[in-house]
């Protein structure tokens, strides 16, 4: 008798199996002098979950940065090599950055609403992209609140300021917020790390029905987070990635041993 | 060596639970000698140790099993120690079989000592002492992580069915030659069943084992070679599995 246990594929490339919306090669990130990345090559699979994990300082909320731009606004901070998004250099200097930003949304670790109403906090994002007549910023209103699963709790109180919502409504709010530009990409960082469980999970159910329609990044320290939402997982340690896979294959049976270390606990 | 966990009450609980399933297999591995005692030296004493012996692996794979589904609930284990945790509750479940086929060994050698065992006593002993040499190598690799030997059980399976296979044969034609035989020779034939399913469960957990070690599952097919499904008579038109 035979009784062989089966274990998931492995997946033994950087590449994801789903064509790439943004294929990172060979990327180094600089704070001044210190080399925060080092030579990354990673694929961000389209409509897909990509989950980075790895300790505080291993470079993974730099590589979000360097996704939307963010490190323009700090002199000193500069990326070499290719993040490419359909056929554009993301790192490239003639890219319109507000084009990028509209088109990359992110989402913080602590919810930052903006101190204005539920309305405007959605419709905020959209007037600097679009102009539209009241009506369709309504319909839009309304389609990003449901799609970010807050419209049955906020339809009658849209001109209630942002402040009055708790902590995993106003995280969702932001959430929606993204999502109002229709960006092809939504970086997450540590979106549920200030949460009760329960907000926890609605956010982690809304990241599983927003993959359907864009590409999402989500950076997490808790394993078993990376484990529920991630299609891919990618382990970076000290400005390096040290391993891709499939979430199942991370989880299961990693390839190297600084990861299997990491996600057991043990670590130095 | 391998790194310790950070949390050293979580080190300890998985080295808690090895040593359990070593001391299971331990426990099982006495209750088969005794069982195989009990039918070659015709040992009363060593048959009822062994069927006494089954409730207490009972009552131990049962520990076995609350404790990794505390395990399971509390450490929510990865990787390799996942995969440590879930061999460990395919395994238990292995070694308990085990002990209830000694049992069944050592009941059925209570009836046996009121016949003749004539010639068969040899490839029984033979097929005994391999399953036996089998079983502790298996226990000692999953104490050890210990994939050589693991993959050394994996392989030598054959032998037993190989020598099953034999007896199996030999007890037919005492059958054939005389009907006063029918009864010690089913009885031996049932002893020599549960001797040749126990080897099948020892490379259970060799292959529970290597992946358990490796991530990686055995997905070649095992060597096999026990042929006693289609001995004297062979079913038209179907090809015996293994060779």
């Amino acid at each position: 008798m035979t009784a062989t246990m089966v274990a998931p594929t492995l997946q033994t490339r950087n590449q994801a199996a789903a064509p790439a919306k943004i294929a990172i090669r060979n990327l180094d990130f600089f704070y001044g002098d210190n080399r925060a990345l080092k030579a990354i090559d990673l694929d961000f699979a389209d409509r897909q979950v990509t989950g980075l994990i790895g300790p505080s300082g291993c470079g993974k909320s730099t590589l979000l940065r360097c996704l939307n731009r963010m490190y323009d606004l700090y002199p000193g901070q500069r990326a070499t090599g290719e993040a490419m998004m359909d056929g554009q250099n993301i790192l490239a200097p003639d890219i319109d950055l507000n084009d990028l930003r509209s088109r990359i949304g992110m989402v913080f670790q602590k919810p930052t609403p903006f101190p204005m109403s539920i309305r405007d906090n959605i419709t905020f994002g959209v007037k600097l992209h679009e102009r539209l007549s009241k009506a369709a910023m309504d319909e839009r209103v309304e389609w990003s609140l449901g799609r970010a699963a807050l419209w049955d709790e906020v339809k009658d109180r849209l001109d209630a300021p942002a402040g009055g919502l708790s902590g995993g409504q106003q995280q969702r709010l932001c959430i929606a917020r993204s999502i109002a530009v229709r960006p092809d990409v939504i970086l997450f960082d540590e979106p549920t790390s200030a949460l009760d469980p329960i907000s926890t999970l609605k956010v982690e159910e809304l990241i599983d029905e927003l993959k359907g329609d864009f590409t999402i990044a989500i950076i997490t320290h808790n394993m078993q987070q990376a484990a529920r939402c991630a299609d891919r997982v990618a382990f970076f340690y000290l400005g390096e990635m040290v391993e891709v896979g499939t979430a199942a294959q991370m989880f299961t049976a990693p390839r190297q041993q600084r990861t299997q270390e990491y996600i057991t606990g043990r670590f130095s | 060596m391998p790194m310790e966990h950070i949390v050293k009450s979580y080190e300890q609980d998985l080295k808690h639970l090895r040593d359990l399933i070593t001391e299971m297999g331990g426990m099982v591995e006495s209750q088969v000698a005794l069982a195989c005692t009990a039918v070659l030296h015709r040992d009363r004493d060593a048959a009822a140790e062994a069927m006494e012996a089954d409730p207490r692996v009972d009552a131990r794979e049962h520990e076995i099993e609350q404790f990794i589904i505390r395990l399971l609930a509390l450490r929510q284990p990865v990787a390799g120690d996942l995969r440590q945790i879930v061999a460990s509750l395919k395994a238990t479940g292995d070694i308990e079989r085990i002990g209830d086929y000694a049992a069944n060994v050592a009941k059925r050698s209570l009836v046996l000592q009121q016949f003749s065992l004539r010639d068969a006593g040899t490839g029984l002993a033979h097929m005994a002492a391999l399953v036996q040499e089998n079983l502790k190598r298996v226990i000692d690799a999953l104490g050890a992580d210990d994939t050589d030997q693991a993959m050394t059980v994996w392989r030598s399976d054959e032998a037993i069915d190989e020598v099953y296979n034999a007896l199996f044969r030999e007890l037919i034609t005492y059958m054939m030659e005389d009907p006063r035989n029918i009864t010690p020779c089913t009885h031996l034939l049932f002893i020599a069943k549960n001797l040749e399913r126990i080897g099948d469960h020892a490379t259970n957990i060799a292959e529970t084992i290597y992946y358990a070690v490796t991530g990686t599952p055995l997905t070649d097919a095992r060597p096999k070679s026990d042929m006693a499904s289609f001995a004297v008579v062979k079913p038209a038109g179907v090809k015996p599995a293994g060779k």
